[in-house]
């Protein structure tokens, strides 16, 4: 019973390091423009595919094929957000949330019609197989190195906003748009860089849950509920929210999934609408 | 007296609103054209009033209050599912399990309108997201009731009035669809065109000024919020009671996803937006229907993507647009 309890918080915990990953870099962006992206998740299937394409069809070891995951996602990212999403940053959250689901419909659709609508196989390396145990308890291989590169990337991520010039433009475009204007910081430019590199998280976050949750075409709708109510709980802007919530939220699917499995996703869907209840700003946000 | 007569002013432009156009009357006289046109298509036809009627409830609230809604479908697949069950369960009489259906769509949205009101932006396009995937999760768990993924089976309707079966090739259906999808409409059209109906378009530009200048904007919300569901419960029952069949799908996140892209096609906050919008977009489906819906899917959005760029107002605003530039013209 202990044991099974201390395993459904380690594979919950994991797959909230997943969920964090994918949704950190929406929570930025939303908390800088109050644009709603909703094709973030697009993003991290164009991650998840390139990393199938390049390890399934030009043979690149698994780790190799990561960084380049990042690139593309963030690169085609930046040509989506100068070309289409700047012309609304001023228009309602309704506008905002069409085009993006648009976007969402078309990439989801484009998915299917090069990679079909089945699961994608991935062959990890076999030191990433497989299970090592500790005082008794197993723990999965891929999943502590899932759960070791989402904490280097928060270190990172926490270090560079916290101490580094870019960071602190970033931070002052978050708290206040029109007053960091006003100081000369180019928040167009701020939220570009932001939103490439939110986005190739993003892509990152997608190679990365192949493994663990599948990928199809479908993905990028799927996901987008997963990711929504990591930012919505978490509050927009906010690291260290959607750190907490999406540990949350994966600990809570996880054990709804475990304990009352004829309930779904009822559970969080529940947590998620009383969260918001009871702070409509999520848990860390301020506005 | 310049006070009176700028106080008559707003009540002369709701009058001249509620005057009947030529155009509508031809637009209503055209719904009748399938019945001696397209007899083939009738089933098809009965599905576009139904949609119709789903996305003129949508427009009540999105259109005219301004509340974006991702979980519309909660309130059709609950009508739905009601005149399912009565149905099931011996009652197979259609207009008195539409009212059921109706009354009991506006119970749960009287319920959640508490909640809905309370909220904006991203909070309430999250909230309205969770409470339908909610219904949606306890509609799939509750399968002893509602026969889970595999659909509800068993409804017989009884004959409309007694009198006409409901048949193969959807002649009572259509008619029946239409008629209540036009009562609905009366009802919309004197609701949009009251000092109520300018209270909304109010909320809808400012939702803060308006409790200032005596207009309480969360109990207005409460009540189109409640309308809107009925309408929504009606659409489903509709559904329900002309295939004999419901589905999960009924209160799925792609049916909040399609009726509110149907709408913003058509054009949000106009009465005939969400009608035009389901005439062309169930008329296309059905057209591309041979090839992969996934496919479809992509010609969907890069529709939105160019609506949203392009033709901020939908089809009938673009429309609107080139007539007034037409005149101005001429």
């Amino acid at each position: 019973m202990i044991s099974s309890v201390f395993g459904v918080l380690f594979d919950g915990f994991a797959y909230g390091m997943l969920l964090f990953i994918l949704s950190v870099g929406l929570s930025v962006t939303l908390g800088m423009m109050n644009f709603v992206n909703l094709a973030h998740c697009s993003f991290a299937m164009l991650g998840g595919f390139v990393t199938v394409t390049l390890t399934n069809e030009l043979g690149w070891p698994f780790l190799a094929s990561l960084p380049l995951a990042f690139v593309s996602a963030a690169l085609v990212s930046v040509v989506f957000e100068r070309v289409l999403y700047r012309r609304l940053y001023r228009a309602s959250d309704l506008d905002q949330c069409l085009l993006t689901i648009g976007i969402v419909f078309v990439s989801v659709a484009v998915a299917a019609y090069i990679y079909g609508t089945i699961q994608q196989p991935l062959n990890l390396p076999s030191y990433l197989r497989g299970s090592v145990s500790v005082w008794g308890q197993s723990f999965g291989v891929y999943r502590l190195f899932l759960i070791a590169v989402s904490i280097a990337i928060t270190a990172v991520l926490v270090a560079a906003l916290e101490y580094t010039r870019f960071g602190a433009k970033v931070r002052a475009a978050v708290d206040n748009q029109r007053m960091a204007r006003g100081l000369g910081i180019d928040v167009d430019r701020v939220f570009a860089i932001t939103f490439a590199l939110g986005s190739g998280l993003a892509g990152l976050g997608g190679a990365l849950a192949i493994e663990i949750v599948g990928l199809d075409h479908a993905f990028a709708f799927t996901y987008l509920i997963y990711v929504l109510i990591v930012v919505a709980v978490g509050g927009l802007g906010s690291i260290a929210g959607s750190f907490v919530a999406a540990s949350l939220l994966g600990i809570s699917d996880m054990a709804g999934k475990y304990y009352f499995p004829e309930l779904g996703a009822f559970l969080i869907y529940f947590v998620m609408v009383a969260l918001l209840m009871w702070r409509p700003v999520g848990l860390f946000g301020r506005r | 007296m310049v006070t009176s007569s700028a106080a008559l002013e707003p009540q002369r432009y709701l009058e001249t609103q509620i005057r009947w156009r030529p155009v509508e009357i031809a637009f209503w006289l055209a719904t009748l054209l399938p019945f001696v046109l397209t007899p083939n298509y009738l089933v098809l036809a009965s599905q576009i009033a139904i949609t119709a009627l789903f996305a003129l409830s949508l427009d009540l609230i999105l259109g005219y209050a301004g509340i974006v809604s991702l979980g519309h479908a909660a309130y059709f697949g609950f009508g739905s599912y009601t005149a399912g069950l009565i149905a099931k369960w011996g009652w197979g009489e259609p207009l008195t399990g539409l009212v059921i259906a109706a009354a009991a769509a506006g119970v749960l949205g009287y319920l959640t309108s508490f909640i809905i009101a309370r909220f904006r932006h991203l909070a309430l396009i999250m909230i309205t997201l969770g409470l339908g995937l909610l219904l949606a999760e306890a509609a799939n768990s509750a399968s002893w009731l509602t026969g889970g993924a595999d659909g509800l089976q068993g409804v017989r309707m009884w004959k409309l009035f007694g009198v006409f079966q409901f048949d193969l090739y959807g002649t009572t259906a259509y008619t029946y669809s239409l008629a209540v999808l036009f009562v609905c409409f009366l009802v919309a059209r004197r609701l949009i065109n009251s000092p109520f109906g300018l209270a909304l378009r109010g909320i809808r530009e400012n939702a803060i000024r308006m409790p200032a200048i005596g207009a309480p904007s969360r109990a207005h919300i409460r009540k189109v919020y409640t309308i809107a569901a009925v309408m929504a419960g009606v659409a489903g029952a509709l559904l329900a009671q002309t295939t004999e069949t419901v589905s999960l799908e009924t209160l799925s996140f792609a049916r909040s996803a399609d009726v509110l892209v149907i709408l913003i096609l058509g054009g949000a906050g106009r009465l005939y937006g969400g009608l035009v919008g389901a005439i062309i977009y169930m008329v296309a489906r059905d057209q591309f229907s041979g090839i992969n819906p996934q496919y479809w899917y992509f010609w969907i959005g890069t529709l939105l993507v160019a609506v949203v760029i392009f033709l901020p107002n939908g089809i009938l605003g673009g429309a609107a647009r080139l007539v007034r530039l037409g005149r101005s013209r001429a």
